[in-house]
């Protein structure tokens, strides 16, 4: 008895001093077992309605890698930090995921601010980046791969779609930042281009939501159609004000960016409208409506957008080019990624373009249609020509900044 | 004619919105020198109260003009017995104990409710002016508007709850030395501007639809509205509104949206370096 | 025996502060040093209220608009100038030109109490809105892009006074950012412990009387309000350095948190609000990483400071300085003699006359 009680306490005493320890050998252990991924998404703040959904999709992508053998051999840990909708935090965690979890890989930000602010860090730290989030475009860095659309891919289909189906004459109206402006530009371009006009563009500040003068001043220009590249939640109030004016009877809309709305609107208020993505959910493939099923299903996620569905082809991508490289050595990594890579996924085709290391992707048409949208054209392998125009990384590799792509109309 | 129309109707919808965005703050303000900073997150209670109804099968109307109120006031009841209570005469403690209470809001019915609740259309439809269409629900907003003012005003004249409540505005501790309970006043006071504030959320709603963050969008507009009417609750925020709003209206007619905000803001400026206790603090000193 | 504790809490500051300088850099690693240094821009920050509202009892609701306008003006002057040292003297400069104009228009209007906090309020929301709206190319000044939204995120480093282009190391930010605060911590010290400062306590305590006395309290408000600008504008411009400028640096939430700072750190020290200012970046930062560990998917950010704020105010209206006073207090009580029964002073909130 007491020699038991004596080898109990011996036995809880180098538990205790495993415990304490612990953290510090398991981590290390960990370092060989496990490559560490980190996901930079806001899940809290204005913008969690699409960070919740890109962690959602990157968890699925590492569960499946991970169920597949992992890379080289070895699991993938998924880390996710949550920067509460704030620039700063963006700074703070990608420095951590970098130098303190020396991350394979970093995919992540949503706004444009959040990734110009990491994008500078990482590179520095020598830390692979992925950005998912369809964007304006222009970004000339080799560090980083921009999987999303970009305005010459959609709009560029979407502009002479909406002009053959409703007329010439169209009223832009854009959120006030980068991508509004540049968007709007490129919508001026095409809708020339295709013998048209637009006849007046207004840009609203991203809080704004009384749309009531807007509406009356949309009356009084008479356009053929409203093209909207408005964003984020206040917006959201521009539809319903344009449906309770009975605008949605009178004049018809399109849009690059009404995307997750479709689920807070209701079926009047939306039904009718066409939009550009490089991934809608009612695209008609297997590989997509298993995609959808497990998203609404394992993690609740109502209506998947362009931005997490690229997320989840970016993990995928990046698997991939390590297991081509069989290295995690970052520079081997992004010449796998140059060397042609694509994956075939719920968005179909996306194949990275070497040039610009911006995605050769689908761009669907949809019409949305009670609370979902409905494919109604696929264009098959869209070139982001906007960056290419621009930039060229395999001339300057060492290229390091964001165009602003001017537009010429 | 139509556009000229089109475009009074158009301020006065930015009017009445103004004064259904703050008349609840200024019940409050004004009876009880209490600045709410949560405010914000009681309109986007009231748009929450309503729509859940709504979506739970209540009649719309109902859901608006009943539920939201008596949710948001009975909640307001319930933070002025915990919080408000204890901080009477402390004018900056009340501010910053009602932002924390703004921010556990906005997380606790993030939490609760998510990001992605789906709104409710606006009702009745829209009627068309000469050439142009404008919604019928944004008039019965200024109707709603110019009642809630002709309502307040006849209660607080007329009746004795309204005596009581003049007598308190004016002076507090005479009121309670004639025999009012000013601990209740307070309490049903803080109730009715919560309820008023409820029922606004409610009926923006169909308009503005609703996040958690929402309430961020409206706070400054109230306050500022509030504090450059004064302390008149009535007259003060008409006025304040029929001025702010005009200014905004006009100008994002004139140039953009932003210019019309900053022009709001500007004025305010100005009307609080020119009148530092709000309209009413110098002018229509006995109006209500 | 006041006194000695007084100076017993310098000589404490100033050798955890010096320990932070040097200590730091050796041991940590990059990701520590990054956000130490955001902590001390921030501080700064927190130390410019806490002057203004806790010794002077005026309630800035803005404070974020000379944050702002130090950031912006360093980063445009400095891609214009392609220099950094005139860039940051300017960014200092113009806000406090800037102070001095919101502080004469206010101060000499009689306006006060949460008017005050309107106006201030107001102004930031102007700036604010401005600069939200600043995408389009019309926007430029000079080279430099204002960028709306986004902001600059090509805020150009810091270089070494007269080397154009030879940028600071990270390491090297950090050091001048805490040099800094140990600085202005000292510098607001010495600042209260003048015939100005004590004049100023007064004015706080009861500006009637002061006036009486033939004290010009707006002169006295308008200085201390500049100097409360210029720290601010300082915090703004290394801020620039470790983060970047974005119109989120004039917001709302931006001027919120530093209230909440000085109420968690408690009003009238300068010690707890940058305790406050730290203590509450840590705990934000850990919340965003909170989500990773199963059971806590649902601590929402706003949810915890929202109910931290309302349990201060309530609970702890003294902050975390007072409730360690009293501590101290109790402890030295304890020591000696039996409190006596009323030993317990309410202090009433001083910017509430």
């Amino acid at each position: 008895m007491f020699l038991n009680r004596r080898k109990l306490l011996a036995s809880t005493a180098a538990g205790a001093v495993a415990g304490a320890a612990g953290p510090f050998v398991i981590r290390d252990l960990h370092a060989q077992d496990v490559v560490k991924v980190a996901g930079i998404h806001d899940t809290s703040g204005g913008l969690d309605i699409y960070g919740k959904q890109m962690v959602a999709t990157m968890d699925l992508a590492v569960n499946e890698i991970n169920a597949a053998g992992g890379v080289l051999g070895r699991k993938i840990q998924l880390i996710n930090y949550d920067p509460q909708s704030n620039i700063q935090f963006y700074t703070q965690y990608a420095t951590e995921a970098a130098t303190k979890e020396k991350v394979a890989v970093v995919h992540g930000g949503i706004t444009s601010a959040s990734r110009e602010a990491i994008r500078p860090l990482l590179k520095r730290f020598n830390t692979l980046y992925f950005y998912n989030t369809l964007y304006e475009g222009g970004v000339c860095d080799r560090n980083i791969f921009c999987t999303g659309s970009t305005p010459a891919q959609t709009v560029e289909k979407l502009v002479p779609y909406v002009q053959k189906k409703w007329g010439k004459k169209i009223y832009t109206i854009a959120a006030d930042y980068n991508y509004g402006h540049i968007t709007a530009k490129w919508v001026k371009k095409y809708a020339q281009d295709n013998g048209g006009e637009v006849v007046q563009t207004d840009f609203f500040p991203l809080d704004v939501t009384d749309f009531g003068p807007t509406i009356k001043k949309i009356q009084a220009a008479k356009p053929d159609l409203v093209m909207s590249a408005l964003v984020g939640a206040a917006h959201i109030s521009f539809y319903r004000q344009w449906a309770a004016a009975g605008m949605n009877k009178q004049i018809p809309l399109a849009s690059t960016t009404f995307g997750n709305e479709v689920v807070i609107t209701s079926p009047e208020e939306h039904n009718g409208f066409v939009v550009a993505f490089g991934y809608l959910e009612g695209i008609d493939t297997p590989a997509n409506k298993k995609f959808v099923e497990i998203v609404h299903g394992k993690y609740g996620i109502p209506h998947m957008t362009e931005l997490a569905t690229m997320t989840y082809h970016g993990v995928h991508l990046w698997a991939d080019a390590v297991k081509k490289a069989n290295s995690l050595d970052r520079m081997k990594v992004i010449e796998a990624l140059e060397g042609g890579a694509a994956y075939d996924g719920p968005a179909g085709k996306t194949t990275i373009d070497p040039k610009t290391h911006h995605t050769v992707l689908d761009v669907y048409i949809g019409e949305a249609k009670d609370k979902k949208f409905v494919v109604v054209e696929k264009f098959l392998q869209q070139t982001p020509a906007d960056t290419a125009a621009v930039c060229d990384l395999k001339k300057n590799p060492n290229e390091n900044k964001q165009y602003v792509i001017d537009v010429k109309t | 004619m139509d556009y000229a129309i089109i475009l009074l109707l158009q301020i006065g919808s930015a009017i009445a919105s103004l004064v259904l965005l703050s008349i609840g703050l200024a019940v409050i303000f004004g009876m009880m020198r209490v600045i709410n900073l949560a405010h914000g997150e009681f309109l986007m209670l009231g748009g929450y109260a309503a729509i859940t109804a709504y979506n739970k099968g209540v009649n719309l109307w109902i859901a608006m003009l009943v539920v939201a109120p008596l949710t948001v006031g009975l909640f307001g009841a319930l933070v002025e017995r915990l919080v408000i209570r204890h901080l009477y005469g402390r004018l900056i403690d009340t501010m910053l104990a009602t932002w924390g209470l703004s921010l556990a809001m906005i997380g606790f019915v993030t939490v609760v409710f998510g990001n992605t609740v789906s709104g409710i259309s606006a009702p009745l439809g829209s009627l068309s002016i000469g050439g142009y269409r404008t919604g019928r629900y944004e008039i019965f907003l200024i109707g709603v508007a110019a009642l809630l003012l002709v309502a307040g005003w006849l209660v607080l004249r007329y009746t004795r709850l309204g005596l009581i409540a003049r007598g308190t505005m004016q002076n507090s501790a005479m009121a309670a030395a004639l025999g009012t309970n000013p601990s209740a006043v307070y309490a049903v006071t803080f109730a009715v501007g919560a309820a008023l504030t409820g029922l606004a959320g409610g009926l923006l709603a169909p308009l503005s639809g609703v996040v958690p963050t929402i309430g961020a969008a409206y706070i400054a507009k109230a306050f500022i509205t509030v504090i450059s009417g004064g302390a008149a609750i009535l007259s003060g925020t008409a006025i304040a509104s029929a001025l702010l709003g005009a200014i905004n209206t006009i100008t994002t007619f004139a140039f953009t949206s932003v210019l019309g905000e900053v022009a709001l803001l500007v004025a305010a400026v100005v009307l609080l370096r020119l009148l530092p206790q709000g309209i009413t603090g110098r002018f229509f000193r006995r109006a209500l | 025996m006041k006194r000695l504790a007084s100076h017993l809490g310098n000589v404490v500051v100033l050798v955890v502060g010096l320990g932070v300088l040097f200590g730091l850099p050796a041991l940590a690693e990059t990701y520590l040093i990054i956000n130490a240094t955001i902590f001390a821009a921030f501080a700064i920050l927190a130390l410019s209220l806490a002057l203004i509202w806790g010794y002077a009892g005026i309630l800035c609701f803005g404070q974020a608009a000379f944050f702002g306008l130090g950031g912006y003006t360093y980063a445009v002057a400095a891609i214009n100038f392609g220099e950094t040292t005139s860039a940051a003297a300017l960014a200092i400069l113009l806000p406090t030109i800037f102070a001095a104009l919101l502080g004469y228009f206010m101060f000499w209007g009689r306006i006060s109490d949460v008017y005050l906090g309107v106006i201030t309020l107001t102004v930031s929301l102007i700036l604010y809105r401005f600069v939200n709206q600043t995408a389009g190319e019309q926007w430029n000044i000079g080279d430099a892009p204002l960028g709306g939204f986004n902001g600059i995120p090509a805020t150009p480093i810091l270089n070494w006074p007269g080397r154009p282009g030879d940028q600071l190391a990270p390491e090297d930010i950090f050091s001048l950012t805490v040099g800094l605060l140990l600085i202005a911590y000292f510098a607001c010290k010495i600042l209260l412990a003048t015939r100005f400062g004590r004049i100023m306590v007064a004015i706080r305590e009861n500006e009637t009387r002061a006036e009486l006395l033939g004290y010009d309290v707006r002169l006295y408000k308008l200085a201390i309000f500049m100097v409360g600008g210029a720290l601010a504008a300082l915090s703004g411009l290394l801020f620039a350095n470790s983060v970047f400028v974005s119109p989120t640096m004039f917001s709302l939430p931006v001027s919120g948190q530093i209230i909440i700072w000085v109420i968690i750190g408690g009003l009238g020290t300068l010690i707890g609000p940058l305790v406050g200012c730290i203590l509450m970046q840590v705990l934000t930062n850990q919340l965003g990483t909170l989500n990773q560990v199963k059971g806590f998917a649902w601590v929402d950010p706003n949810l915890v400071l929202g109910v931290l704020l309302v349990v201060f105010v309530l609970l702890v209206p003294r902050g975390l300085t007072g409730l360690a006073t009293d501590a101290w207090r109790r402890l030295a009580g304890l020591a000696r003699r039996p409190p006596p029964a009323a030993a317990q002073p309410v202090q009433e909130r001083t910017s509430n006359p």
